[in-house]
């Protein structure tokens, strides 16, 4: 693969845990490992593109090196099978086979590292076959289970891992390493251009660098501004929305739908004008709080509509008949 | 031919009325010699598959417009099931195109084998030549959420033996993942006016006459939907030539008969209306019009006779029924349900009104 057509994504993580940014408490423990090569199971949870899967490659590689670790490291995720039969054969055969040499050069303690991505996708009965897996074979494997969500993963293997939160990322860290990217890749970053990437990527680094990556194919120019940030994020336009709103509490139906017609005829998703209109609401200041609660309900249910596949503008009039009928009373 | 593929832009260069600026930007990233996987969402008639179509021609040539139809069959085996897959693809040298939702559930078979397949016969000959064939996925949003999950991965593993262009509506339906693995570009419809423009230009290369009243009305007919608004230009055409300024609009049939339904459930609300209506709804749905279409038109139709409490009722219920119907198997049974229940409200309405 030739570097132009691989990801930012890939291309600019960090290899080394140390060039890991806002995880500090994380990296800490991580080079502690390092130094001392011992760790217990590690269980690492947060919102997506916080650093996950980075800190974990980062450590396999820094603990084998480049050769030791296609040995040593096994990693699963979502798209990869993993009901109860894989974790019957493919991680028991993986984490009971006994480790070789280790490598010169790098710590290489004896153990292997299984990384299971995206655990929380996996069945409460996979879970369970892996608790007793995970104490039998601790001698030689290290187990990093990585999820987003703390409470899907079920509470004994929980209780064998030591657990670490990762955070969204703040603007400034951001901007940094987006500038950093900008650099490398001889961009110049106009105005409004941080702001435009952390707002719309909500701390998502991964969604932040895909991000700038696509305005920067998209449109061809040295020179990326807010503008293009917006354009490729398809957030719409927040006027619209806010008209939305201001119809909604005049009781304007019909106004109100005749908007909401255009913008998804102008394209942008449902969740899209959805999440947007309820950012809106909930940072309205002359709504009461139990109206609020209200339209935000219908909104809830709504997104779950959505997931199942129900029809967008039905949904979204159900929404703005509700906020009409809320604002009103 | 028709007018809508007799005037479709073949080329990037020559859309210079719609999506000019979405078709530039394109151009010049397939100049840049590497396009990266395309998501392209949008409303229906706004130019995505028009769009698509020339990105191809851009970065093969007019070769990529030779295609050939065929009905492909998969054998595969999956432990010691084994299963056949039947599908329809177009097929040139360079891309292909396929409908991987209309196999149901075991699209994700098929998504997997034909981007295997393209990249074992990958190009030797690189010289004149891309390197990757490209496979263009219609209706993405429709494909299970396996198929989605098994795009993920194959969509990196292969990425330089074949490129993905994806074509959805709604891409609230397409996974997360899946999208932040392609550049995704929004097709906005074209507004009124431009369509209006569009309506003038056909006529113009056609050699009519055509009235810009009757431009304007077509235009605005069509809900800005190029397709739709070509297509009852031409009817009109057939209709009745020269065209004359006060001339009607046809309405699609099926239009015309929601129409008429609404009309009869607000003129009557009985059990015995109910059954004419479920008669009706039969016969739309016989006639393959999709019931989430006939509900969506049928509350335009309500809303417009109705006073503003109505209106929000209406929207919730058909909300719910339509995402009821969305989970159910039997569209019919959700569907009478809503106009049962709208009726029971209209009824309640009318009374406590006029008493």
């Amino acid at each position: 693969m030739t570097s132009t057509s691989q990801p930012w994504v890939e291309k600019y993580r960090p290899r080394n845990i140390n060039d890991v940014a806002h995880q500090e408490e994380v990296v800490r423990t991580l080079e502690k490992a390092l130094e001392t090569a011992n760790m217990p199971h590690m269980l690492f949870y947060g919102p997506p593109g916080t650093g996950k899967t980075t800190c974990a490659l980062a450590i396999c590689r820094q603990l084998y090196g480049p050769e030791l670790i296609k040995s040593r490291v096994l990693e699963l995720n979502a798209s990869d099978e993993r009901g109860i039969s894989v974790v019957r054969n493919k991680i028991k055969g993986f984490a009971s086979t006994a480790v070789g040499q280790g490598a010169p050069g790098y710590p290489s303690p004896p153990y292997k590292i299984l990384i299971l991505d995206e655990a929380d996708s996996m069945t409460n009965d996979a879970q369970s076959a892996l608790r007793r897996t995970m104490e039998t074979y601790s001698k030689v494997t290290r187990f990093f289970i990585l999820c987003n969500y703390i409470s899907r993963i079920i509470e004994p293997i929980a209780s064998r891992c030591a657990k670490f939160r990762f955070k969204p990322l703040g603007h400034e860290v951001m901007g940094d390493r987006l500038k950093f990217i900008a650099t490398a890749e001889g961009l110049t970053l106009g105005e409004g251009c941080y702001e435009a990437c952390s707002t719309h990527s909500g701390g998502d680094m991964r969604k932040a660098i895909t991000l700038l990556q696509s305005a920067a194919r998209l449109f061809g120019t040295a020179t990326i501004t807010g503008k293009e940030i917006t354009a490729v994020a398809g957030a719409v336009d927040e006027d619209q929305v806010a008209q939305v709103v201001a119809l909604c509490k005049t009781n304007q139906v019909d106004g109100a739908n005749r908007i909401i017609e255009s913008i998804l005829k102008d394209g942008f998703p449902g969740l899209q004008i959805i999440t947007q209109f309820a950012e809106r609401v909930v940072d309205d200041e002359g709504v009461s709080d139990a109206v609020k609660g209200k339209i935000c309900a219908r909104i809830a249910e709504a997104d779950k509509a959505l997931v199942d596949g129900a029809d967008e503008s039905l949904q979204l009039m159900a929404i703005v008949s509700t906020a009409c009928v809320a604002m009103k009373a | 031919m028709l007018w809508v593929d007799k005037y479709r832009p073949h080329t990037l260069d020559q859309m210079t009325t719609v999506n000019t600026d979405i078709a530039q930007h394109l151009k010049r990233l397939v100049q840049d010699g590497d396009c990266p996987h395309l998501l392209f969402y949008g409303v229906g008639g706004a130019g995505k598959k028009t769009l698509a179509l020339a990105v191809l021609r851009e970065i093969f040539g007019a070769a990529v417009e030779k295609v050939k139809v065929e009905g492909k069959t998969w054998k595969l085996e999956q432990g010691e099931r084994k299963i056949e897959v039947e599908l329809t693809t177009m097929s040139s040298n360079y891309h292909v195109e396929m409908n991987p939702s209309d196999v149901g559930t075991k699209d994700r078979y098929v998504v997997q084998e034909v981007i295997k397949d393209m990249a074992k016969s990958r190009p030797i000959d690189a010289a004149g030549q891309q390197g990757y064939k490209v496979l263009l996925l219609n209706e993405v949003d429709r494909l299970s959420k396996e198929a989605q999950h098994g795009l993920r991965r194959t969509m990196e593993k292969y990425s330089s033996a074949c490129r993905l262009i994806l074509i959805c509506t709604s891409v609230s339906k397409v996974l997360d993942a899946v999208r932040s693995r392609c550049l995704p570009v929004r097709v906005a419809a074209p507004s009124v006016e431009t369509v209006e423009k569009l309506v003038m230009d056909v006529a113009q290369k056609e050699k009519l006459v055509m009235p810009p009243e009757l431009a304007a009305r077509l235009a605005l007919h069509s809900e800005r939907n190029m397709r739709r608004c070509l297509l009852s230009m031409e009817a009109c055409r057939v209709q009745q030539y020269p065209f004359k300024a006060d001339q009607p609009v046809q309405l699609c049939d099926w239009e015309a008969y929601v129409t008429q339904i609404a009309n009869e459930i607000l003129q009557e609300q009985t059990p015995k209306r109910l059954l004419q209506v479920r008669g009706r709804f039969y016969e739309l749905i016989v006639n393959c019009i999709p019931p989430e279409l006939i509900i969506k038109r049928l509350v335009r139709e309500l809303n417009r006779k109705l006073d503003v409490e109505l209106k929000h009722e209406t929207a919730r219920h058909a909300a719910y029924f339509e995402h009821r119907m969305n989970e159910g198997s039997k569209a019919i049974i959700h569907m009478e349900a809503f106009v049962a229940n709208f009726m029971a409200v209209y009824k309640k309405y009318l009374i406590s009104s006029f008493g």
